[in-house]
């Protein structure tokens, strides 16, 4: 029945039209593309530093819940986890916020200060796989001497261009922290996030330099790293033996409580754990989840609109032709079948071209502000489903008018 | 002799509207055509000829009486029968009604699909050498848009006429058109159903037309008021 392809015929007679409902469409796809990519870049932008320290199994309070909101826990623990078989060596790090003062401050109205997000780490651990902070790691050995984050907001000032122009023989660029006078020792690139606009690294002596009110003894994370071969899991069920009760998320699967639970004051988790803990907390504790889908939703609402208002006129311009069809016999189903078939070609048709502008505008945003996007499989193939259901939707609407076809109604 | 009328109607009243608004259309109408025949029915606007014709064709459901078409009986038949009926009816309207996005040749397809046993190749053939038959063989692959109107009322005789219909339904079908044209199409029209056998039932208020008959009949406030032989 279908070797004259009607619905694509009658698509094409209508030039005009078909590029204002593939427009249309494109725009619903880049508007549900961008929504999309920008929360997954942001969710991704968040667990940036957690992706870059090179450990097996994390320690934290149990009552931390993201890296801006880290409470600190006994060091005794990671030692202790030192005696576990299985683990070959142990890192604190300590995190906090201090108020950072702009070097190359031009005078008001702009602050001076701005706070910044101070990680404490032994010099001697190899941790971080970070450019710039294993070339450096020694540097921080020195009192007072720090790692600028080069990608860090602007706000902070010039610090990386002015320190990249440093001669060998130019005094360091120095300031303050916490008004603790430190001085600028390398660069290293991690990334601005939601919590943090800037990044520096220090020794952990420099870190209680800074904040000298911070007990020593109390650490934020526990880095811990597995003997080559060592098995994960089974590492990880020894670890229940630290002093205290042993707890579990009640609403995480068995498998999931497996790498991420809590003995006593401390919450032991794998790195995956690790990074989901910090990304479920952006996701479902703050509005950015729910505003990012909002915005999906009403690109899709607004590409569904569209096609209905092109599928109808469509279908009110040919309803004559219609009923005449159905007067030579042809059955409602055949002429339902060209309004479907129309939905679909649009969606496909609109699909393409979105796609291929979302691709350069994912480049143009990933350049514009460093946040890691980029057009990923899934998420192709979920706003192609999404642009096929939206195509169907307003198909489904727009075929009750072919219904109205009366072929009685052209004599 | 009424079992080998093609068409048979006894006693159809029709109706529209419901309620105090319900306004009686069709009253007893009684009359049967043969195969073959070429009958045209007359009558002033508002008569109820276009009603008749419709519930001939099976457009609109039968209410009162008994209409045979085909032999089968169309009083009270489900939906389904009257759509696979329609496939045998051959209908020519007063506007053309075709499908301004397929050409010519397209438009006559769309009538050979309904019989989906005809290969692809085969209904092309069909469609190019009825479009001949009908005096457009050059113009196949045509839109509606770049043909005059007494060509685009061929293309629709073609679509009417190329799966050999037995019944062919026409709604006056010269209205649209100039005197010389609204002649050939007439013509063309009488000639290829004479060929396949086919009766033609033809609405219309055209004088110009009336001698291809075989038969005249007059509709007159919803009644078949007459039944002449017509003279030639």
């Amino acid at each position: 029945m279908f070797s004259i392809p009607l619905a694509w015929l009658q698509l094409k007679r209508e030039k005009v039209r078909l590029l204002v409902a593939l427009a249309g469409i494109g725009f619903a796809v880049i508007l549900m593309f961008l929504q999309l990519g920008f929360q997954d870049a942001l969710f991704e932008s968040a667990i940036t530093l957690h992706r870059n320290i090179e450990g097996d199994i994390f320690l934290i309070s149990p009552q931390s819940t993201s890296l801006i909101a880290m409470k600190s826990f006994p060091e005794r623990r990671l030692y202790q986890s030192l005696g576990f078989a299985g683990v070959k060596s142990i890192s604190p790090i300590y995190i906090g916020f201090g108020i950072w003062k702009n070097p190359f401050w031009q005078g008001p109205p702009a602050p001076q200060t701005r706070s910044i997000l101070v990680i404490g780490t032994n010099p001697g651990d190899d941790i971080f796989a970070v450019p710039g902070v294993p070339e450096n790691r020694s540097k921080i050995r020195l009192t007072d001497v720090v790692l600028f984050d080069s990608a860090s907001r602007l706000e902070f000032g010039p610090v990386s261009e002015k320190f990249k122009a440093l001669s060998p023989s130019d005094p360091a660029i120095r300031t303050e922290v916490e008004s603790r006078r430190i001085e600028i020792g390398g660069l290293f690139r991690l990334g601005a996030s939601f919590g943090a606009d800037g990044n520096l690294i220090t020794s952990d002596l420099n870190f209680q330099r800074i904040f000298p009110s911070r007990d020593p003894s109390l650490i934020d994370v526990g880095v811990i790293k597995l003997e080559p071969g060592a098995n994960l899991e089974a590492t990880l069920e020894r670890f229940k033996n630290l002093p205290g009760e042993r707890r579990v998320d009640p609403n995480k699967k068995p498998e999931e409580t497996k790498e991420d639970f809590i003995v006593g004051d401390v919450r032991v988790m794998s790195k995956a754990a690790f990074v989901a803990f910090e990304q479920n907390y952006w996701k479902d504790s703050t509005a950015i989840g729910f505003i990012f889908t909002l915005g999906a939703a009403i690109g899709f609402v607004v590409g569904t609109v569209i096609v209905y208002q092109i599928l109808y006129t469509d279908v009110a311009d040919h309803l004559a032709e219609y009923a005449t069809l159905k007067a030579m016999g042809y059955k409602n189903r055949y002429l339902l079948s060209v309004v479907f078939q129309e939905a679909l070609i649009l969606s496909v048709m609109g699909y393409i071209p979105g796609y291929i502008l979302c691709v350069g505008l994912y480049n143009l945003t990933r350049n514009a502000t460093s946040l890691p996007l980029a057009m990923t499989l899934s998420r192709g193939i979920l706003v192609l489903c999404l642009t096929i259901l939206m195509c169907v939707i307003s198909g489904a609407i727009a075929v009750r008018k072919v219904q109205q076809a009366d072929p009685a109604d052209i004599f | 002799m009424a079992n080998d009328s093609i068409i048979d109607i006894q006693a159809v009243n029709h109706y529209y509207g419901s309620g105090r608004l319900r306004k009686q259309i069709l009253f007893e109408v009684t009359t049967s055509i043969e195969p073959g025949e070429v009958v045209i029915m007359t009558g002033p606007s508002g008569s109820g000829k276009t009603t008749l014709l419709t519930l001939i064709g099976a457009l609109r459901s039968t209410q009162e009486g008994s209409m045979r078409v085909l032999g089968q009986e169309l009083l009270n038949a489900p939906e389904r029968e009257l759509v696979e009926l329609r496939r045998n009816i051959g209908y020519i309207f007063q506007a053309h009604n075709l499908l301004n996005s397929l050409s010519a040749r397209q438009n006559v397809q769309m009538s050979i699909e309904l019989h989906s046993d005809i290969p692809k190749v085969r209904s092309r053939e069909m469609a190019e050498s009825m479009l001949s038959a009908v005096g457009l063989g050059e113009w196949v692959n045509q839109y509606p848009s770049e043909l005059s109107g007494g060509q685009k009322q061929r293309v629709a005789i073609a679509r009417a006429l190329v799966c050999n219909p037995k019944i062919v339904l026409a709604d006056e079908p010269t209205a649209a058109l100039d005197k010389k044209s609204g002649r050939d199409v007439v013509e063309i029209m009488q000639n290829l159903a004479k060929k396949q056998g086919a009766a033609i039932l033809l609405v219309t208020h055209d004088n110009r037309i009336l001698d291809i008959a075989d038969r005249i009949i007059n509709m007159e406030d919803g009644r078949l008021t007459s039944l002449e032989v017509s003279p030639a």
